[in-house]
């Protein structure tokens, strides 16, 4: 159960060491506040569930932000009924997006291609119209599901007194907002990163990759993809599930709008940006998009003109003009921008970026190496080349 | 009509399929016999490929069954077809191009074990010992090791058709079915794979072979079927099938070719 | 059974709209195998070409009057159109009907968009599989929107119906009803109308001109078609161009009814794609059909009667049929087998 290959290991230990200092790194960046940390834990988290179900099966899914407002309701109402233990929230969470999950991938999946696509979009439209009027009394509608003082929690009340304020979720005693929220939050990225490690390089994620590659040879080949491909969504489904119930837990408000199909398409950007099928690239897309969303959305015409305060004045209001439209309100046109970018000229995402950068000095030392050793022909390498 | 014998492994009964108003196959009954190979040949669109297409579960017949060794293989999905023991190369070769040729011969060993279902994703793929042995013997028979971490999909035709071979036997199938395994082949390449063909028969597999070409087809056949316009004309040991007058007018037509 | 009709009638011009998209979309996919995900964009690209087109027409000369004075004691501001200054009563009837006027400010504009995103970006992506179709154009449909918004902020902009189609038509008088019983808004007739007219353009010169013939058999078989030394290539680039005047014509007239803001194009575009997937993917005439179903079926779900009966129904009714069809039939109602299931 935890043994993994050498490689995987660094690759999780490096991955573990990023993580759980971003408090330090990002403080340079402006983005080391715990709110937008914990969304950096979170959207990486959902982002590496997806990618289970899209990098490794090609299965374009619209539908994911559902399960995401599933796992948020579910673990508010866990809040409402239960406990405030985040833990438990979470296993409300899972459980919930879970069985959700199965019925809305065991449809969808009756289809491939862009029907899938279009099933999966539609059930999500649904449960967010849903959200939105006939399952208010679950979901309160527009105003949000939120904690109220008179709430049952009937295992919390067992043991304190009812509070003249409104709890907050809390492990033993440490409060989930705030520093220990990210670090609740970055502990359940790091065991999903690693699950996710595992799955892809288990015999199930292999099936799942021969899905991607060519579906009917795996059906001649003797392979049942129903159940492999229904399982693949369910633990994708359940991964965003968990980080809907982490946003509840660390903010326990949960809306409709989480649900809306635009969520789904932002986490979909998420995967592509930072490349599909890698396991840390969407982890990479979803930061970066949340910085964008958080920090260059908050960039206004003074930030911009302190940046560029070195240019001359009337060079400088003109960078200025024009940059602007592409910070504050306009951020989503520099993330449009980018995207089209990254689809057009990289469309392995920033991690086959990194992968062409690294194959270029790769390439460079090689030819040193023969320089300096003519006779190495690399025979024995050439069958272990990638 | 039947005309199964003991032997029989896999017996095609009056099968008919048409598309459309098109007859691709009409009253085709053939028995393969356990251990032998059994040549179909026939000019194009004969319904050659249309008849595997039938057998693996590709396609539905109009009427008629399929059935190995005793069970009805029609109305079975593929992949139930495929561990039942029938295993198929294609015409164009069928691999995974974005997988490495190692896990393109190790994914058909997996699904011979747990093709129907199985939570296996806690498993590490090299903690497969057996499997991945099997696998490794496998390519270095076929002689792909020297490509065994490349990625499927940057084989040249040739090699391309050797790893689906290989593909299929590490399955150790019951029958294997074979879509014109040379076309489209150099001469030296279609040699190779001849010899292959020669080494797999001498471990005695039941094999289906689809040619085009006589030459390979009069070398490795224990059997002739030669199929024209969806129907069996003959039938015979290769001699016999060369000798019919039948099968000669069948491919006058083609005779330029 | 009157309310039945009014909602019948009622979804009617929503389903024009959906089947004018619904057109477009299917033209660009039928023609150049892309899934155009932009194409909503163009839709509310063609709604701000209205809008303008009334900026324009309606900039006004300010002058101070002499004589008069405002409420407030200042000389009273004289706002006149200069429109109106230099055509006299054709410009009062220019302003009057900005929106069908915008029209022949949209064809040309959505035909220069269409064309320029065409060979600036789509062109390089026929051979690349759908998902990076989806996605390419998913991020030009953010950026078109994120142009828009800056131009023209994230409030809706209201146009107004000419003046002469203003007001309620009571065509229940015309089948021999009683007074009022089914009264329809007129300008809501009139993209009845104009929708449906647009179609039957577009299929027209599909059918009936050698442009059109040549672009079906391209449709059909593109390889072919380029055998014989016809330029397919540049012919389906026209296709697109032509999609996107569809769907600008759409938006314009769509305006009156639905006071476009950026976001418009998105919203419209997921139904869109709902219609097409359900009409059949590839396939026209589907398209069409699906387009006036579902507006008819969504209307019909937002009758008080059938909200009693199923809560909630009208909300989620086009995603239920959506997928209720897609069930039943894989394909759609009209698509072909095979198209788009990889
Ligand atoms: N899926 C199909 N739909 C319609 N016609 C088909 C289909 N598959 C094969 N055919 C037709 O059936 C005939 C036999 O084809 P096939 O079996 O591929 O011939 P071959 O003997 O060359 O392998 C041909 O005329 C072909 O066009
Ligand atoms: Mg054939």
């Amino acid at each position: 159960m935890f043994n993994i290959s050498k490689k995987d290991a660094i690759t999780f230990l490096l991955f573990s060491i990023v993580v759980l200092t971003m408090p330090i790194w990002l403080a340079p960046l402006g983005a080391s506040y715990p709110g937008l940390l914990q969304k950096f834990a979170i959207y990486a988290l959902l982002a590496v569930g997806y990618n289970i179900l899209f990098g490794l099966t090609g299965y374009l899914s619209f539908g994911h932000a559902a399960f995401l407002g599933v796992g948020s309701y579910a673990a508010v109402w866990s809040f409402k009924l239960l406990s405030m233990n985040p833990v438990l929230a979470l296993v409300f969470a899972m459980v919930f997006s879970g069985i959700f999950a199965l019925a809305i991938g065991f449809v969808s999946l009756r289809r491939s291609g862009i029907y899938f696509s279009i099933l999966t979009l539609a059930f999500a439209q649904m449960s967010y119209k849903l959200a939105y009027s006939v399952l208010s009394p679950i979901t309160h509608g527009e105003n949000g599901l939120q904690l109220t003082l008179q709430d049952p929690r009937a295992i919390d009340l067992m043991f304190i007194e009812r509070g003249s304020s409104l709890p907050v979720s809390s492990f033993f005693g440490i409060p989930m907002n705030g520093y220990a929220g990210f670090y609740f939050c970055a502990i359940i990225l790091l065991i999903g990163f690693f699950i996710a490690q595992k799955i892809t390089s288990s015999p199930f994620g292999m099936m799942l990759k021969g899905i991607k590659s060519n579906e009917d040879r795996m059906n001649y080949t003797g392979f049942n993809t129903k159940p492999y491909m229904l399982t693949a969504f369910v633990i994708s489904g359940m991964y965003a599930g968990i980080a809907g119930g982490l946003l509840s837990i660390t903010d326990p408000l949960a809306g409709a709008e989480r649900m809306q199909w635009t969520a789904s398409g932002e986490l979909v950007l998420m995967t592509i940006l930072g490349g599909v099928g890698t396991l840390v690239g969407p982890v990479i897309g979803a930061w970066i998009i949340k910085y964008f969303e958080n920090i260059f959305s908050a960039w206004n015409e003074s930030v911009l003109h302190g940046f560029f305060s070195f240019l001359p004045d009337n060079i400088e209001s003109f960078v200025v003009l024009i940059s602007s439209k592409f910070v504050g309100e306009g951020w989503h046109l520099t993330l449009g921008l980018m995207f089209v970018l990254v689809v057009v000229f990289l469309p392995g995402g920033i991690m086959e970026g990194v992968r062409r950068i690294s194959a270029m000095f790769k390439k460079n030392n090689d030819a040193e190496k023969e320089v300096i050793d003519p006779d190495n022909i690399p025979k024995s390498t050439s069958g272990k080349g990638e | 009509m039947v005309k199964a014998v003991n032997n029989t492994v896999l017996h095609v009964a009056d099968v008919h399929k048409t598309f459309g108003g098109l007859h691709a196959l009409a009253d085709v009954d053939l028995a393969i016999e356990e251990g032998k190979t059994h040549a179909i040949i026939g000019p194009n669109g004969a319904g050659k490929s249309t008849l595997l297409n039938v057998i693996v579960g590709k396609l539905a017949p109009t009427r008629g069954t399929v059935v190995l060794d005793g069970e009805v293989l029609t109305g079975k999905s593929p992949y139930e077809i495929n561990q039942m023991g029938v295993a198929r190369v294609f015409q164009t070769p069928e691999i995974f191009p974005e997988l490495s040729v190692f896990d393109n011969v190790m994914a058909p060993a997996f699904a011979k074990r747990d093709g129907s279902f199985k939570m296996n994703m806690f498993k590490s793929i090299e903690s497969e010992k057996a499997i991945a042995d099997a696998a490794e013997e496998i390519i270095v028979d076929f002689g792909l090791d020297a490509m065994i971490n490349t990625h499927a999909g940057a084989l040249s035709r040739g090699h391309k058709r050797r790893l689906e071979l290989a593909m299929c036997l590490i399955q150790k199938p019951r029958i294997l079915l074979l879509d014109e395994p040379t076309a489209g082949m150099s001469r030296h390449d279609t040699n190779t794979t001849i010899e292959l063909l020669k080494k797999i028969k001498l471990s005695g597999m039941t094999k289906v072979i689809i040619e085009h070409d006589m030459h390979v087809v009069f070398s490795l056949a224990d059997k002739v079927s030669v199929l024209a316009q969806g129907r069996i004309i003959a039938e015979g040991t290769s001699d016999e099938v060369r000798a019919n007058p039948k099968v000669q007018e069948a491919y006058l037509g083609e005779a330029q070719e | 059974m009157d309310a039945f009709f009014l909602q019948v009638l009622n979804g009617l011009d929503k389903g024009g709209a959906y089947a004018l998209i619904a057109l477009g979309l299917t033209l660009v996919f039928g023609t150049l195998g892309v899934v155009n995900f932009a194409h909503g964009a163009l839709f509310m690209i063609g709604a701000f070409c209205a809008v303008t087109f009334r900026k324009i027409i309606t900039l006004q000369q300010v002058a101070l009057s002499e004589t008069e004075l405002s409420p407030w004691g200042t000389p009273l501001e004289i706002h006149t159109p200069y429109a109106q200054m230099w055509f006299g009563d054709f410009g009062k009837v220019l302003i009057d009907y900005s929106v069908p006027f915008s029209l022949l400010l949209a064809i040309p504009v959505m035909l220069f968009i269409g064309i320029a995103m065409e060979r600036g970006l789509i062109k390089h992506f026929y051979k690349r599989p759908h998902a990076e179709q989806i996605l390419v154009t998913f991020g030009l449909a953010i950026v078109l929107q994120e142009i828009v918004k800056t131009f023209f902020g994230a409030n809706p902009n209201p146009q107004p119906i000419p003046q002469a189609f203003q007001g309620a038509a009571d065509l229940g008088v015309l089948v021999g009803m009683a007074q009022h019983t089914i009264t329809y808004p007129i300008w809501r007739l009139v993209y009845l109308l104009f929708s449906l007219g647009v179609i039957a353009a577009v299929f027209a010169f599909l059918r009936f001109t050698t442009f059109g013939l040549v672009v079906r058999a391209g449709m059909n078989d593109r390889e072919t078609v380029s055998m014989l030394g016809i330029n397919i290539d540049k012919r389906f680039t026209i296709m697109f161009g032509i999609a996107a005047i569809v769907a600008g014509l759409a938006g314009v007239m769509y305006t009156p009814i639905l006071p476009p803001d950026y976001t418009l194009g998105m919203d419209f575009l997921v139904l869109s794609f709902i219609v097409v997937v359900v009409g059949g993917m590839g396939s026209l005439p589907g398209a069409v059909l699906a387009g006036f179903t579902l507006g008819v079926v969504q209307s019909l779900a937002s009758m008080t009667v059938v909200k009693d009966i199923i809560p909630g129904i009208d909300q989620i009714i086009i995603y239920l049929v959506a997928v209720i069809i897609l069930l039943v039939r894989p394909r759609g109602l009209f698509g072909k087998r095979g198209v788009m299931e990889n």
